[in-house]
C-alpha cells in the first residue's frame, strides 16, 4: 500500500434526510402562536401578558427541574415545554391569578409530561392536563371572565391577577362593570348561549370581538396561524378538519331539531376555544393517533363530545375534556385502525 | 401545471420528493473508462447460488470468455472475463454485500487488443421462448437496476400464469443517478431489441415503458424509435421516490398491485429495467456475455463526475482516481443515497448490479441525535407500502421483532428509506427494520 486510504465512515442508507427536525417544528409552532398572543395582549392588556410569561416560565422551569433531577440532558431547548406553557395561558381567563397559573404550568409538565417520560411519551396533551388540574382546583377563578378591550388595560392589571397564593382572589365583577367598553360584564359567548340563550354574531366571533380566554377569541387569526403551519407542513390539517367536521355534524343534528333552542353549527365552531383547541391542541402529535382512519375517528369523537358537553353538561366550555378523552382513547383507536398495506387488497381490480 | 394534468398524472400514493441532484451528470455522454490493471470478479454478483469457476490460477483468459459456470439446478448465472489477462488468483475479496466473497482476480494484459469474444450471431426471431430463456442465461444478465435478480429466471413463468404485459422500468428515482437516463438516450435501439426479445420470451401481448416526467427529452427520443407494430408504448409517470420500485411503477402505470410477498407474474406482468433491456438487446444477438455496464460516478469532491462505461470488476479506487476524487473524508456509496450500499474498502469492485458510485461529503450526511418519536405520522404518509413505521420503530426499540413481523407486516418493507428520510426525530427507522429482519431470519433458522 502506497498511501493510506481515505477515512471511510460506514453507515447504512438512506444517507440524506429532510429537514425539519423536531426542534424546528416546535420553534415554528411558537412563531405561529405569536400573533395570537399579541392579539390576546391587545385584547386583555397587561394581565394577559403576565399570564403568558408566567405559564411559559413555569413550564420551562419545571422541564429543566425534572431533567436535572433525572440527570438527563436538558430538553428545554426543543421548545415543546414553551409551547405547552403558551398554549396553557391561551386557554385561561385573562384575569386568572398568576400563582394559580404557575401551578397549572408545573402540573402540565410534571404530571402531563415528565411523569410519562418526557416528549414523545405523554399520553395526554400536557397543557390540557395543567388546565384540567386548575379547573378542578380553582373552579371559581377559572370561570371568572373579564371584559375584553377594558379601559386602561395597558396601564393597570385585572384585580385578580396578583392574588396572593392560597388567598381568595379579589372579586372582579365591580371592576369589570367600570372598565367594560359598553357596560358589558364578562360573560363569554358560550355562557350567554348556555344560560341566556343568546347567540353571539359569527362576525364578532370570527374577528375576536368577544370575551373569553386569552388566546381563543379571533377565529380568523387562529385559522391564519394554523394555516401557516399547514403550509410549512408542520401541522397535520386532518385533525382540526376532523374535529370541526365532528362539531358541525353533531351541532347540525340539534340545530335541525330546534333552531331556536340550539345554536347553529357555525356558532359552535367559532365560539369558545374550539378553533384554537382543534388547531393547536387536538393536533398535539404525540397524544393523537397516527393512522389515517384513526385521525379521522379521533377528530370526530372530539367534536362530538365537545358539542354534547356544551349543550348538556354542567360546564360552558368543554373542548378540553373532549380532547383529553380523545387522547385517552388514542391507543384503542390506533389498534383498530392500522393501515391496510400495499398488495393485500382483494384481487379483481385488474 | 394544470389541474387536469394533476389529476391525470400517473402515480402511486405516498412517497417523497427528495432533491434530484441529477444536473451534474444527466447531460454528460457516457465515456469509456480504461481497463484497471487488476479486475476482481465476485462469483456471487446476483441473487441465487454463486457461479462455479472453470479457470485456474495462471490461466490466460480472453475478454468475454466464460470463466465461471452457473451452479447446477439452482438460480444462478455465468460470469465472463471483463478483460483479457491472466487469472491471478481465486480468493476472498471485499464486496459491497458485507462479508468478503470468493472472487476471480484477473491481471489485465497490457498488450492485448481487448476485443471481446462473441459466440457468433443468433436470430432471436427464429427462436422459441425456451431457447431465448437459455440464451439469456448464457449472457449472464441480471437486473441492472440494482437487485441483481437473474433475468432469465424472470422469464421462466409457471405454465398456469399468463403474462399479458411486459413493464419496462425507466424510472430512475434515486437522487444523483443518471445511468438509466443515459442508456435510454444512447442505447435506444438496443433497448428496443431487448424489449422485443423479452416480449417474445414471455409471450406477452405488449410492453409499456414507464418513464418519470422529469425526462421529457428521453420520452421524445424513445417515441421516435417505437416500432410500427404498436407493441411497445411509453407512459410518463410522476417524478417521485420510489417510483422505480416495481411495486410502485405497476401501481402508477396500471393501477394494479403486486400481491403482498408475491411476484409480478401472479398478476400477469414481467418487469425489466431499461439498462437490462439495452444489454440484452446488444448481447443476445451476438451471443456475448455481460462484461461491462454504465455507472454514474458523482457526488461531492469529484473533479470529473460523469457517466462511465466500466468493465465489471473494476475496483472503486481505480474509478475514483479516474473521476478525480479529491476529498479525504467522505462517505462512499454503491448506488443512490436512498438505498445504496456503504463501501468499507476501496478494493471493492463494481458488480453487475452497481448503478452508481456516489461520494458524499461527510457534512452532508451528518445525522443529529436521535430523539423520541413524537408520532407526527410523517412516516405513515411517506411509506409507499402503507406500513406504520412509527409503530414499527417503537416496537424495534423494545426489541419486539416477532410482533413487528406478525402484526405489522415487517417483511413487506422493501427498505426504500422514505421513513428515515422524513423522520423529524432522526430515528433510523429503516435501519432498525433491516436489523429486525436479519434477527428474525436468524431466529427462524434456529427454530427450524
Amino acid at each position: 500500500m502506497a498511501k493510506p486510504s481515505p477515512k471511510i465512515d460506514i453507515r447504512t442508507s438512506p444517507y440524506i434526510r429532510k429537514a425539519p427536525t423536531v426542534a424546528e417544528i416546535m420553534r415554528n409552532v411558537v412563531y405561529a402562536l405569536m400573533p395570537i398572543a399579541v392579539y390576546g395582549v391587545y385584547q386583555f392588556g397587561l394581565s394577559a401578558l403576565l399570564l403568558m410569561i408566567t405559564t411559559t416560565l413555569s413550564c420551562a422551569l419545571t422541564e429543566q427541574l425534572f431533567c436535572t433531577l433525572s440527570g438527563k440532558k436538558s430538553t428545554v431547548s426543543d421548545f415543546s415545554a414553551v409551547i405547552s406553557g403558551l398554549m396553557l395561558s391561551m386557554s385561561l381567563p385573562p384575569g386568572f391569578p398568576l400563582w394559580m397559573a404557575a401551578v397549572a404550568g408545573f402540573t402540565a409538565i410534571a404530571m402531563g409530561k415528565t411523569l410519562f417520560g418526557g416528549i414523545g411519551f405523554n399520553v395526554f396533551n400536557p397543557a390540557l392536563v395543567g388546565r384540567a388540574f386548575v379547573q378542578a382546583a380553582f373552579p371559581v377563578s377559572i370561570t371568572t371572565w373579564t371584559p375584553a378591550f377594558a379601559e386602561g388595560r395597558f396601564s393597570e392589571l385585572i384585580p385578580s391577577t396578583l392574588a396572593i397564593p392560597f388567598m381568595k382572589p379579589l372579586p372582579t365583577e365591580a371592576w369589570s362593570m367600570t372598565v367594560a367598553p359598553d357596560g358589558y360584564t364578562g360573560a363569554t359567548p358560550l355562557s350567554l348561549m348556555k344560560y341566556q340563550n343568546i347567540f353571539t354574531d359569527s362576525e364578532q366571533l370570527l374577528l375576536g370581538m368577544t370575551n373569553g380566554a386569552v388566546g381563543e377569541s379571533s377565529a380568523i387569526l387562529i385559522l391564519l396561524c394554523g394555516g401557516y403551519l399547514v403550509y410549512r407542513k408542520m401541522l397535520d390539517w386532518r385533525i382540526p378538519a376532523a374535529v370541526i367536521t365532528g362539531t358541525v355534524l353533531t351541532a347540525s343534528v340539534f340545530y335541525l331539531i330546534d333552531p331556536t333552542d340550539y345554536p347553529s353549527p357555525l356558532f359552535m365552531v367559532l365560539a369558545g376555544g374550539l378553533m384554537f383547541a382543534s388547531i393547536f391542541m387536538a393536533s398535539d402529535m404525540v397524544a393523537s393517533p397516527v393512522t389515517p382512519l384513526g385521525i379521522f375517528i379521533f377528530g370526530l369523537l372530539v367534536g362530538f363530545l365537545t358539542v354534547i358537553i356544551r349543550l348538556f353538561g354542567g360546564l360552558t366550555e368543554s373542548i378540553m375534556y373532549a380532547i383529553l378523552f380523545g387522547n385517552a382513547a388514542t391507543p384503542l383507536i390506533e389498534s383498530y385502525t392500522q393501515p391496510k398495506i400495499y398488495g393485500t387488497r382483494k384481487k379483481g381490480g385488474k | 401545471m394544470g389541474l387536469l394534468q394533476l389529476f391525470s398524472k400517473k402515480t402511486f400514493p405516498h412517497g417523497i420528493h427528495p432533491p434530484e441532484y441529477k444536473d451534474e451528470t444527466s447531460r454528460k455522454k457516457t465515456i469509456r473508462l480504461a481497463f484497471a490493471p487488476e479486475i476482481v470478479l465476485p462469483l456471487s454478483q446476483h441473487i441465487g447460488a454463486p457461479a462455479i469457476p472453470i479457470v485456474h490460477k495462471g490461466q490466460f483468459v480472453e475478454r468475454g470468455e466464460l470463466i465461471a459456470e452457473p451452479a447446477e439446478n439452482a438460480l444462478s448465472v455465468p460470469i465472463h472475463a471483463s478483460v483479457s489477462g491472466t487469472v491471478k488468483d481465486i480468493e476472498l475479496m471485499p464486496s459491497a454485500k458485507g462479508p468478503k466473497v470468493k472472487s476471480i482476480i484477473i491481471t489485465t494484459s497490457p498488450s492485448s487488443p481487448q476485443i471481446p469474444l462473441t459466440g457468433g450471431p443468433q436470430d432471436y426471431l427464429s427462436m422459441d421462448s425456451t431457447q431465448i430463456i437459455s440464451a439469456v442465461k448464457e449472457t449472464g444478465l441480471v437486473g441492472l437496476g440494482g437487485a441483481g435478480f437473474p433475468s432469465y429466471a424472470k422469464m421462466m413463468v409457471p405454465k398456469e400464469r399468463n403474462i399479458h404485459t411486459v413493464v419496462i422500468n425507466g424510472c430512475e428515482c434515486e437522487p444523483f443517478l443518471t445511468t438509466d437516463h443515459r442508456v435510454m438516450l444512447e442505447k435506444v435501439d438496443a433497448m428496443m431489441t431487448g424489449i422485443n426479445i423479452a416480449i417474445k420470451a414471455v409471450n406477452a401481448d405488449k410492453a409499456i415503458i414507464g418513464i418519470e416526467n422529469n425526462k421529457r427529452e428521453v420520452m421524445d427520443v424513445i417515441r421516435d424509435r417505437l416500432p410500427d407494430d404498436n407493441l411497445i408504448s411509453v407512459e410518463a409517470v410522476e417524478t417521485k421516490y420510489p417510483q422505480g420500485a416495481e411495486k410502485m411503477l405497476v401501481k402508477s402505470l396500471l393501477g394494479v398491485e403486486i400481491p403482498s410477498r408475491g411476484l409480478p407474474s401472479e398478476i400477469g406482468l414481467a418487469i425489466f429495467n431499461v439498462a437490462t433491456m439495452a444489454e440484452m438487446g446488444s448481447l443476445l444477438p451476438n451471443r456475448q456475455g455481460l462484461i461491462e455496464r454504465i455507472i454514474t460516478v458523482t457526488g461531492d469532491e469529484l473533479e470529473r463526475p460523469g457517466n462511465y462505461i466500466v468493465p465489471i470488476g473494476t475496483p472503486l479506487k481505480y474509478i475514483l482516481d479516474f473521476a478525480g476524487f479529491t476529498g479525504a473524508e467522505a462517505e462512499l456509496i454503491l448506488g443512490g443515497p436512498m438505498m445504496g450500499l456503504p463501501v468499507s474498502s476501496l478494493e471493492t469492485p463494481v458488480t453487475k448490479g452497481t448503478g452508481a458510485v456516489l461520494v458524499l461529503d461527510k457534512r452532508a450526511t451528518k445525522r443529529d441525535d436521535i430523539q423520541p418519536c413524537i408520532k407526527c405520522s410523517m412516516c405513515l404518509q411517506a411509506c409507499p407500502i402503507n406500513l406504520n413505521p412509527s409503530e414499527l420503530g417503537q416496537l424495534a426499540a423494545k426489541r419486539r421483532y416477532d410482533v413487528m413481523e406478525k402484526d405489522y407486516h415487517l417483511n413487506d418493507c422493501f427498505e426504500c428509506g422514505c421513513c428515515s428520510y422524513v423522520c423529524p426525530s432522526n430515528i433510523p427507522l429503516v435501519q432498525y427494520f433491516r436489523i429486525a429482519k436479519a434477527l428474525n431470519r436468524e431466529r427462524h433458522i434456529q427454530n427450524g
